[in-house]
């Protein structure tokens, strides 16, 4: 597992990584019917030994299903897919046991404690008793359970047992985690730890990591690449960074009480100015580089008396990528929605 | 078979077990209806009490106890299988069938357990019987009534792991225990003879493998039966090995949305 770890760094050139050697998925045309709805529409995709990968969309999107079938729990209608080198139909044993996996809704049995649920996954992936003990004290500390460790896991907050799960799909070693929403419905502290429990073990331990969100924050924060999934099909594929680079300039608004006209004279010569747009008493900048902008712009306003009352910053983030390729925000979800929210109080209830 | 697969089944056995006598609440409840049965019509009907079809001198609660011991492993060994539906429910089956480990080995673990757990409950009905009046079996007849419990615990496993594979939630529970569950406990004989049924319900019951197996534990613990206990045992084991196939080849198949 250790060879792996230098392959992160250079994210946009999957292309290379169709030879299979240090793919640690490849997917073609992989497509899942339920009846008559297409939840996953032809998706071909390589994610690296050691990549830190993230698929982002709205709820329905066809995240969880393009998981569940890597994760061999549904078999595809069409197409192929292989994990680690192992055909997810084919080879479903092998598959399963290079993977870890933590599920969007909480696979635990709330009747045993924290220690036993470990004791169940380690005795499943053929651990013997002493290396399962090693294990269970070693993973709970990375998450900070050892205090907890004997508690039914019905008395866990949601926190609480989602780092548990992800303590869990560590526990054997997998050379490929995956997540699926791992933060959802946390607060913000605790996903912020869980984020750090993420990054440390993409980059300490080397895991090739894949996981779903529909938190744009969370997919640029964390991953290294990110496809953004909208009715089962890909349609974005990129480093964070070139996503938000696509969508061009920043924009500098200025709310400006008087000499609006005079000051748009004074800046539509400057060349870094990429256009002007005036509306209601607002004049917003389109350019690169806004932060080491902004001084120039209030000289210039200075120069020409216009009197500015604020000055707006907004940099291009996810979200405007994800409104540009998919039409729409990502929270303006419809009846899913709702039945998340039914979900999350079933699990903190 | 794989040591993985050994350590699965012991996984899967272990779980139930400490599910089962962690919660009091289900372990009290699960015997307390089959006793009452027991106690109720078993004093009630009274010793003196002969109804048609019972050998002379053969008291009511001997007759009953093995009928009610067929109803206790009928209720806990479809439940055993059906829990895999909770285990749907709750999110667990995942974390089940995300393992390494090959798909028998899951149904193994789960029968064992159920076994386990039906067998327990069986014994305790057998030893309340004896209590309230019932003639002690011998060593050899408890033997024997063991390997009926077994096969008929591992039939009805067989049956709720099937049904609980084909369905995708728990709103099926209470047409299965009402459709299927009563009318095989109520059409097996465990209560009074099938002498006493009519000729088309009298062939229902022919067809209920639960008849072969209160037949065949009224004949290790009481010595008295309707069949040969050759016969039971042969049906009982056809029923449980059919059983056991279906439930296994539909749970291999089974995918977890």
């Amino acid at each position: 597992m250790t060879e792996i770890t230098g392959a992160v760094e250079q994210g946009n050139d999957a292309e290379l990584a169709l030879d299979g050697s240090d793919a640690a998925i490849s997917i073609r045309g992989l497509t899942k019917r339920f009846g008559n709805i297409t939840a996953v529409n032809q998706i071909s995709l390589d994610i690296k030994k050691g990549e830190l990968f993230g698929l982002l969309g709205a709820n329905g999107a066809g995240k969880s299903t393009i998981i569940k079938m890597l994760t061999t729990m549904l078999t595809p209608t069409e197409g192929e897919a292989r994990v680690w080198g192992h055909d997810v139909v084919k080879e479903r044993n092998l598959v399963r046991s290079s993977i870890g996996v933590v599920f969007q809704d909480p696979a635990v049995d709330g009747m045993l404690t924290g220690r036993e649920n470990l004791d169940f996954h380690g005795r499943m992936y053929g651990m013997d008793g002493e290396l399962r003990k090693k294990r269970i004290e070693e993973v709970l500390e990375l998450v900070d359970l050892v205090e907890k460790a004997d508690e039914k896991l019905e008395e866990y907050s949601g926190g609480m047992q989602r780092r548990l799960e992800i303590a869990r799909g560590l526990m054997h070693y997998p050379h490929v985690l995956f997540l699926d929403e791992p933060t959802l419905g946390l607060d913000a502290q605790t996903r912020r730890y869980i984020w750090q429990y993420i990054r440390n073990m993409n980059e300490e331990k080397g895991v090739t990591i894949i996981l779903t969100t529909h938190y744009m924050e969370e997919a640029d924060s964390l991953c290294d690449r990110v496809a953004i999934i909208d009715n089962g099909k890909i349609v974005a594929l990129d480093t964070p960074e070139n996503l938000k680079d696509e969508i061009g300039s920043d924009t500098i608004s200025l709310d400006v009480q008087s000499g609006a006209e005079a000051l748009m004279q004074s800046l539509r010569p400057i060349s870094w100015i990429k256009s002007i747009i005036a509306n209601n008493g607002t004049i917003e900048l389109m350019v690169d580089h806004a932060q080491s902008r902004i001084p120039e712009v209030m000289q210039q306003a200075n120069r020409c008396c216009a009197k500015i009352t604020s000055v707006g910053l907004h940099e291009p983030t996810l979200e405007d990528v994800f409104l540009k390729y998919t039409g729409r925000k990502i929270r303006e979800t419809g009846s899913h929605a709702n039945s998340m929210v039914a979900r999350m109080h079933m699990r903190h209830g | 078979m794989m040591k993985q697969d050994l350590y699965a089944i012991y996984s899967i056995w272990l779980r139930e077990m400490l599910r089962f006598f962690r919660l009091k609440s289900r372990l009290f409840g699960s015997i307390a209806s089959p006793f009452f049965f027991l106690a109720f019509l078993g004093v009630g009907f009274g010793n003196g009490a002969s109804l048609p079809g019972i050998p002379k001198g053969l008291a009511y609660v001997s007759f009953l106890t093995p009928g009610i011991i067929g109803m206790t492993l009928l209720f806990s060994a479809t439940f055993a299988g059906l829990s895999v539906l909770w285990d749907r429910e709750f999110g667990f089956l995942k974390e089940i069938m995300v393992a390494p480990v090959s798909r028998i080995a899951i149904v193994l673990g789960r029968t064992a357990g159920g076994l386990t757990t039906g067998i327990l409950q069986a014994v305790i009905i057998l030893i309340s019987g004896i209590l309230l009046g019932m003639a002690m079996p011998s060593i050899q007849g408890f033997l024997t009534s063991l390997l009926f419990m077994i096969l008929i615990a591992a039939t009805f496993i067989g049956l709720g792991l099937a049904f609980a594979s084909k369905m995708e939630d728990m709103s099926g529970f209470s047409l299965i225990m009402n459709f299927l569950i009563f009318p095989l406990f109520f059409l097996s004989g465990a209560l009074f003879p099938l002498d006493r049924f009519p000729g088309v319900v009298k062939d229902l019951a022919y067809l209920n493998p639960l008849t072969y197996g209160v037949d065949g534990l009224r004949y290790s613990l009481i010595g008295t039966s309707a069949f040969s206990p050759a016969l039971d045992l042969a049906v009982l084991a056809i029923y449980c090995s059919a059983t056991l196939f279906l439930g296994a080849y539909l749970f291999e198949n089974t995918e977890v949305k």
